[in-house]
């Protein structure tokens, strides 16, 4: 049976460090455009943590919700790619092919969760960062539009592991780097096909839901709403 | 349509005067007004390449606005193109006798809009040197374009009907080549000799011209409201908030063809004013293209009310927030402006027959064109920039370059028109003939039966 991977987010447990924005940035060669350029909405944050304000003063409370790409089964930026770089895997990821990209960016503007973004400029690096990119990651150009893969980096190399030391793959060996580096463990990452997976429990509970579910998109990503009043 | 006896001699060679005079004599003005265009559309290509250089972010798109002034332009263009299918192929199969002298203009502007058009989706793209990836031809790679996606239908919607606005203005213009070809001599006779294709003017020839015009009028006019539909699916085809309307495509066409018509207009002024046609374009054209225009006024009116209204009365929470930021918020500015252009100013001045003249004509068309640029951009922006989740609302603020682009536009819309009415009759002159009345009659008797307008 082929893998269909899920993540489940617990908006309870989710502190808004912002750990695993950073995380992302290391482990997949996004580029920092600098304070002009992300006043201006140029900053690539693959995932985010969106916060809303609830309440008025001083009865006011903060909400977190990390949001990355929702590797939607029924994706709206697939079907509209003129070029075939936005596509559906048989693993059910989104898979952005950046070197088939032309940058029309009709994905992200199809894109409900908004969680595309376009090299605008060539990126650079500043010293030293330029040291610790990632070379399992590609480094895009500019012109081209990159999201959230699920680490497909992290899936694959897994997968060779698992292969190498002919075994199946267990549950938990493979972490996207968000989920690796949430502290609360807000982030939990796995196979959605094996139905004793981590991530399979979590999203057969009747508490989690996906986000704008109604718009027919069929999220991978699952959502457990807060239910404390902290 | 062979050309029937004109009643003189001496009028005959008055058309040919009136008419061939553009292209035969050349004053200072023109060249002026070529070096000022020129200038616009240099402009224009030198914002390009810096934005070749540096990348598309030297325009004010930024996320989750990617799309603005580049495919505003591209739909407003595309729009203006619908002048000459309507104009041209509506009122040649309608056989409606005032077109005579209209026909050409529209169809030049359907050519050249459309070209300028038609630059925007390659220019606005994040890598445009691998445009060509659109186009289905057998690679190495194995991977045909997309044939779901509406950008693939546009860029055979919009090859088709440019190939065939091409035609539809080159088949006309042959019998004038011949009679250019004719009148001079040269490098003159031997451009236009070529040009004219061998032209006799057998009946044979005439034959084949009549039944090929016949069939491209025919042909033209659902391929121009398919480019139009095609192009609103651009929109309509995403889950994005008042974009996602099976109301586009019909809303689409209407707005161009009203914006076509607005720019008709203004080109017809012009022509008459700056090429001295005032006994051929008369106040009965502009008197029924002016009723034209108020139609498509209202017209318009009622595609944007409907959409207005169902979406309030729906009420869906990402749609009336885009409806609220457009109709209250910051874009209100624009959209009342818009509403002003599109339908308050055309209404007011078409709708009293005495302010039917040709400045009001031209004064309401110059609303129009800025308010369907408007349009376009109202239906763009605040939907991209107001999608579902609020912490990812975004504002958008043009850069120069794209304001030169926008510029570069109008300036080479402009260029290619003068350079047009200077190397071809810009009225159509065998069909003028054709039509068995001639401009100085014309001139001295405004009720000819050219005011029996029946659309």
């Amino acid at each position: 049976m082929p893998h269909k991977w899920g993540l489940a987010v617990d908006l309870d447990a989710c502190t808004g460090c912002g750990a695993c924005v950073t995380a992302c940035h290391a482990e997949n060669n996004i580029p920092t455009v600098g304070p002009d350029q992300a006043a201006r909405g140029r900053a690539m944050h693959w995932i985010r943590i969106e916060r809303y304000w609830e309440g008025e003063f001083p009865d006011v409370r903060l909400r977190f919700r990390p949001v990355m790409c929702q590797q939607c089964d029924n994706a709206p930026c697939e079907p509209v790619c003129p070029t075939y770089a936005s596509h559906h895997t048989e693993e059910g990821l989104n898979a952005q092919v950046y070197n088939r990209c032309i940058g029309t960016r009709y994905c992200a503007n199809a894109c409900p969760y908004n969680v595309r973004f376009f090299e605008f400029f060539n990126p650079v690096w500043e010293k030293p960062l330029h040291l610790q990119l990632n070379p399992d990651v590609s480094v895009r150009e500019v012109g081209v539009m990159e999201k959230c893969t699920f680490c497909v980096q992290r899936i694959n190399a897994g997968k060779i592991q698992a292969k190498a030391e002919a075994r199946e793959l267990a549950d938990g060996d493979i972490k996207p780097a968000c989920a690796q580096s949430c502290p609360s463990k807000a982030l939990v990452f796995g196979d959605a096909s094996d139905p004793d997976s981590a991530v399979s429990k979590l999203r057969r509970s009747s508490r989690g839901a996906g986000l704008l579910e109604d718009l027919g998109t069929r999220p991978n990503v699952t959502y457990f709403p807060r239910h404390t009043e902290a | 349509m062979s050309a029937a006896p004109v009643e003189t001699a001496a009028a005959t060679r008055q058309i040919n005067d009136d008419l061939l005079r553009p292209l035969l004599n050349t004053s200072w003005r023109f060249w002026a007004l070529v070096a000022v265009l020129g200038g616009g559309v240099l402009m224009g290509f030198c914002a390009w390449l810096y934005q070749l250089y540096h990348g598309i972010g030297v325009w004010g798109i930024a996320w989750p606005v990617f799309w603005a002034f580049g495919i505003t332009n591209f739909v407003f263009w595309i729009g203006i193109s619908h002048a000459g299918t309507l104009i041209s192929a509506i009122l040649r199969l309608v056989d409606a006798g005032w077109r005579r002298p209209v026909t050409r203009c529209a169809e030049a502007i359907t050519a050249f809009a459309l070209m300028i058009g038609a630059v925007f989706p390659i220019i606005h793209l994040g890598r445009p040197w691998l445009a060509f990836w659109l186009f289905p031809y057998p690679s190495e790679r194995g991977i045909w374009p997309n044939f779901r996606s509406p950008l693939a239908w546009d860029f055979f919607a919009i090859n088709t009907y440019l190939t065939g606005s091409l035609l539809f203005l080159f088949l006309p213009m042959i019998p004038d080549f011949a009679l250019v070809r004719d009148k001079t001599t040269g490098w003159r006779r031997r451009v236009y000799g070529v040009l004219s294709l061998g032209w006799e003017g057998t009946p044979r020839q005439w034959h084949r011209l009549e039944s090929a015009m016949g069939i491209m009028a025919v042909a033209i006019i659902p391929v121009a409201v398919s480019v139009h539909t095609i192009v609103s699916f651009d929109f309509s085809m995403s889950p994005t908030p008042m974009w996602h309307s099976t109301m586009f495509g019909p809303y689409f066409v209407a707005g161009a063809i009203f914006s076509g018509i607005a720019a008709l207009i203004i080109a017809m002024a012009a022509l008459r004013k700056f090429l001295h046609l005032e006994a051929y374009l008369q106040p009965i054209h502009f008197e029924n293209l002016g009723k034209l225009l108020l139609t498509m006024s209202l017209l318009w009116g009622y595609f944007v009310f409907a959409e207005r209204l169902t979406t309030w009365y729906g009420n869906d929470v990402a749609e009336i927030t885009v409806l609220n930021v457009t109709q209250r918020g910051s874009f209100a500015p624009l959209y009342w402006t818009m509403v002003v252009c599109n339908l308050v100013v055309p209404f007011t001045i078409l709708s009293i027959g005495r302010l039917r003249t040709i400045t009001g004509c031209v004064i309401a068309s110059f609303g129009v064109v800025v308010g369907m640029w408007l349009e376009r951009f109202l239906i763009i922006v605040p939907s991209l920039g107001h999608k579902f989740l609020p912490y990812s609302f975004g504002e958008y603020r043009p850069t120069p370059v794209e304001i030169m682009l926008l510029v570069a536009t109008f300036c080479a819309m402009m260029l290619l028109y003068v350079l047009f009415a200077k190397l071809v009759p810009i009225i159509s002159i065998w069909e003028l003939k054709a039509g068995g009345y001639h401009a100085i009659e014309a001139a001295r008797l405004p009720e000819t039966p050219l005011a029996n307008v029946n659309l």
